[in-house]
C-alpha cells in the first residue's frame, strides 16, 4: 500500500496509460477523450443549429461513460490513495513561477492563484479559466483530437496528422509557457 | 452492464492521472519549460508501447473481443487543420494546465473551478462548429 499512496513514476504511470488505450481498442473503441465535448453539444441540442452536431451521438455513449469513470477514478485516487499532495517539481521551475508571483509551487496538485476562491472572485481570475477553455475546446475540435487522440492514439499509429498537431501543441505550448503567461500571470 | 467495462477502463484512467500527477498544472508547466523528464517519460512509454502493439495487431490481424476487426483509421493529411488547431490547443493546454481529460479527472478531486474550464471548452467546441466551413482544413 505504501507503493499506491507515493506519486506513481512515469514508468508505472506511461504504460498504464497505454494499457488504456490498449483496452479501448481492444473494445473497438478510440481513446480521445475531447471527442465527449462535441457528443455533450450534441445532446445538449446544437445539432438544430449547427449541423457539425448533428450526428449519432448514441454511439458515444461508450465515451461518456468512460468519462464518469475517470471523475470516479479523481475522486478514489484524491481520498483513498493519496496521503500526500505535495508534488517533487524541479527546483527551475519552483524559481521561475516564484518570479511570476505563483508562491509555493508543489505545495499542491493547482496553483490557488488560478484555481483558488480568490482567483474566482475577480472578472480577470474567471476570464482567465474561460479563455483557456475556449482555446481548448475550439483547438481540440479544429486539430481533430486532444492528448489522448493525437499524441497518444495517434502517434501510436504512426499517423503523420497526429504528430503534425503534437507539434503544433508544443508550439502552442512554448509561446503560452515563455512569452504569454509572464504577462498574464 | 455492456457499459460497465468502459466505466472501470475511465476509473482506472482517472487513478492514473491523479497519482503520476498529470493532472497537475505545475507539471505541464514544467514539461513545457523541459526542466524534468516525467511528462516525456510518461507521453514517450505509453507511444512506445502503444507502437508495438499496433504493429502487432496490425500483423496478426488480431481480432479483438468485441469481434470488429480493430480498425486504425487514417487520417486525412491536412497541415493548416492540425498546426493552427494544434497550436489552439497548446495555448490552452500551457494555461490552463488541463485538456479535456484531466478536467473532469479533477471535477473528481472536488475542484469546482474545473466547470468554469468545462463550460467554456464546450463552448469553444460548439464554436467550433460554428465556424468549420470557414476555417482551412
Amino acid at each position: 500500500m505504501e507503493f499506491i499512496s507515493q506519486p506513481w513514476p512515469w514508468y508505472v504511470a506511461g504504460p498504464l496509460i497505454a494499457l488504456v488505450m490498449i483496452t479501448l481498442t481492444m473494445f473497438s473503441k478510440s481513446f480521445g477523450f475531447s471527442a465527449n465535448l462535441r457528443t455533450m453539444c450534441s445532446i445538449g441540442g446544437a445539432g438544430r443549429r449547427v449541423d457539425f452536431f448533428n450526428f449519432d451521438w448514441k454511439s458515444q455513449i461508450w465515451n461518456l461513460v468512460f468519462l464518469a469513470g475517470a471523475i470516479i477514478g479523481g475522486y478514489i485516487a484524491a481520498n483513498y490513495l493519496t496521503t500526500d499532495t505535495s508534488i517533487a517539481l524541479s527546483s527551475n521551475t519552483v524559481a521561475s513561477l516564484a518570479s511570476l508571483g505563483i508562491e509555493n509551487a508543489g505545495s499542491s496538485f493547482l496553483p490557488t492563484e488560478i484555481f483558488g476562491f480568490d482567483a474566482l472572485s475577480s472578472i480577470g481570475g474567471i476570464a482567465y479559466l474561460v479563455v483557456g477553455g475556449l482555446l481548448i475546446g475550439f483547438g481540440s475540435r479544429y486539430a481533430g483530437g486532444c492528448t489522448s487522440g493525437h499524441a497518444i492514439t495517434g502517434l501510436s499509429a504512426l499517423q503523420l496528422p497526429s504528430l503534425i498537431a503534437v507539434i503544433g501543441f508544443f508550439i502552442g505550448g512554448l509561446i503560452m509557457t515563455f512569452f504569454i503567461l509572464p504577462i498574464i500571470l | 452492464m455492456k457499459y460497465i467495462k468502459f466505466l472501470l477502463t475511465g476509473v482506472l484512467f482517472g487513478v492514473v492521472m491523479s497519482k503520476a500527477e498529470i493532472i497537475s498544472w505545475f507539471r505541464i508547466y514544467e514539461m513545457f519549460r523541459f526542466d524534468a523528464f516525467h511528462m516525456y517519460g510518461i507521453i514517450g512509454s505509453a507511444v512506445v508501447i502503444g507502437m508495438i502493439f499496433v504493429k502487432y495487431t496490425k500483423r496478426k490481424e488480431l481480432c479483438c473481443i468485441e469481434k470488429k476487426p480493430i480498425e486504425f483509421k487514417d487520417k486525412n493529411l491536412s497541415i493548416p487543420r492540425y498546426l493552427i488547431g494544434g497550436v489552439i490547443f497548446g495555448l490552452g493546454w500551457a494555461m490552463t494546465g488541463a485538456c479535456p481529460g484531466p478536467m473532469f479527472v479533477l471535477l473528481g478531486h472536488g475542484v469546482f473551478s474545473m466547470l468554469i474550464l468545462i463550460m467554456s471548452a464546450l463552448l469553444g467546441t460548439y464554436l467550433y462548429g460554428l465556424v468549420k466551413d470557414q476555417l482551412p482544413h
